[in-house]
């Protein structure tokens, strides 16, 4: 797993992966992408990919949506998943996932753009 | 100290024809004539805010229309929270004498303003925009993560959880100006449409139109005073990614604050006021304040505990669930309510005491928390 600052595209810039930060300063990660780790302040986290490995922590099936967009795949299984790198996002999965199961994410279109999507992991 | 002087509530539903401000100044009047004030008594106002009307400067366009030029003024923004937020701030500002008498008001034509549609919308916005938001969630969707995990920790189930539909329910029918009039049963519950499962229909909040404001004063205006005793807030994350576990949310930190604050225990609270956006969000408020044993807030509900003539009366208007969601005035009906049963006002709904009540307001997911005791002084 290499690190990097330069800012590695994720699904929520349209690349097919999944990124979280790593703070060198205090050890702590983080999902959501800022500029300073906000468990110590320092600058600049590194950068990683995250595996798409994980486990079902919660699960909501979506069955009314508010645009035409998302209504067009209603029902949608909405899931948190705490990753094997350990941090939770909140992801689309199969809808008969449940919680606890062991999981992996591709990348599935929805609503005009590519989003993470888990299904439970082959063994 | 401070007094929740007066209070005003409108009917929630549709209120045809009604804009935000027209609900914001009726419920006003009816709070500062039900304090036995003037408008020009008013020297502070504390407002909420609009989603069918945004502004950035609610309060004072609020003053200008109802026509009141106070000292001080702004409008509050914490979500669900935003009714007791505004209390509690209320209650610090005439304590230390920088006014002395406040107007909280909110007032919203939700249901009659926009389509459910762009309110549903407006209200996923609480949402991460760039983690959460695009994979298409609801409010009810965020509650439906929290729930399931929830039920996977406690054991709770979906029929555990339509027991606090029922229980609003019951409680709307006894108040005329509650959304709804019809009484509903677990099979009714359980069969209403999937939104956000384990949610159905009947474990949501509606979105209404209504309004509700109240007065917090230096001093008492009438024979009967109900006094803030103490509250106190937690913030714990925004987004429901981020929250801690179950085991650490904001409400567990806010009334451990609010108990050291006021200088009481749960033991002595006689009515409760608590923020009821789903079923879910009711069950675990109550037992993370401690209102119920971790898992057995249902089994409460079905043994009377919670209804009007039970051991700790709670939300006997309704509650979201039932009188209605109009935004921020939604909670404030909680407390409204709260003041006409310490007041002895409630006709109908009254319980037999009301000395020391305990309110909770919850905003975002789980995400900002106010709790609060108010004291009846005779």
């Amino acid at each position: 797993m290499s690190g990097n600052k330069q800012g590695l595209a994720d699904w929520t810039a349209g690349a097919e992966a999944i990124v979280y930060q790593f703070c060198a300063a205090c050890g702590s990660l983080q999902y959501f992408r800022r500029s300073f780790c906000c468990v110590c302040g320092a600058p600049d986290p590194d950068e990683r990919c995250a595996s798409g490995e994980g486990t079902v922590y919660a699960t909501s099936l979506v069955c009314r949506a508010a645009t035409p967009e998302t209504r067009a795949h209603v029902p949608y299984n909405i899931v948190l998943v705490d990753t094997v790198e350990g941090f939770r996002m909140m992801a689309l999965g199969d809808n008969d996932l449940s919680i606890g199961d062991r999981v992996t994410a591709r990348f599935a279109p929805f609503a005009g753009r590519l989003v993470p999507y888990f299904a439970r992991t082959k063994s | 100290m401070s007094f929740i002087t007066g209070v005003g509530l409108t009917a929630y539903g549709r209120h045809e024809g009604s804009s935000s401000l027209d609900l914001m100044s009726k419920a006003a009047s009816l709070a500062i004539a039900d304090a036995g004030l003037k408008r020009s008594d008013i020297d502070g106002i504390l407002c909420g805010y609009s989603t069918v009307a945004p502004h950035i400067m609610l309060a004072t366009v609020f003053a200008e229309h109802f026509g009141i030029r106070p000292n001080y003024a702004h409008a509050v923004q914490v979500g669900g929270a935003t009714g007791l937020a505004m209390t509690m701030l209320a209650h610090h500002l005439v304590e230390s004498r920088v006014v002395r008498h406040v107007l909280a008001v909110s007032g919203e034509n939700r249901l009659t303003g926009q389509s459910r549609d762009a309110s549903i919308l407006a209200l996923a916005q609480v949402g991460h925009p760039d983690y959460e938001v695009p994979l298409g969630p609801t409010i009810p969707a965020y509650y439906g993560l929290v729930a399931s995990r929830y039920m996977h920790e406690y054991g709770v189930t979906q029929e555990d959880l339509a027991e606090f539909a029922i229980l609003m329910r019951a409680h709307a029918l006894t108040h005329p100006g509650a959304q709804f009039h019809d009484a509903i049963t677990v099979a009714d519950v359980m069969a209403s449409k999937p939104v956000a499962l384990p949610l159905k229909l009947l474990d949501c909040c509606p979105v209404s139109d209504g309004g509700a404001a109240f007065v917090v004063s230096r001093e008492r205006t009438g024979e009967i005073g109900v006094r803030v005793l103490g509250s106190a807030q937690a913030h714990t994350h925004q987004h429901v990614t981020a929250a801690p576990a179950l085991s650490g949310l904001g409400a567990e930190i806010a009334i451990a604050r609010a108990k050291e604050a006021a200088g009481v225990a749960i033991s002595d609270v006689r009515y409760a006021a608590v923020y009821d956006s789903f079923t879910i969000t009711l069950a675990m408020l109550l037992e993370d304040l401690g209102l119920a044993g971790r898992g057995e807030a249902a089994s409460r509900v079905r043994s009377g505990y919670f209804s009007r003539d039970g051991k700790m009366p709670l939300n006997t208007h309704g509650g979201l669930l039932s009188y209605g969601h109009c935004g921020v005035g939604g909670a404030m009906a909680h407390l409204v309510e709260t003041q006409l049963q310490m007041t002895g006002r409630a006709g109908n709904r009254q319980v037999r005491d009301a000395s020391i009540a305990l309110l909770h307001g919850d905003g975002g997911v789980l995400s900002s928390h106010v709790s609060m005791f108010l004291e009846r002084v005779r």
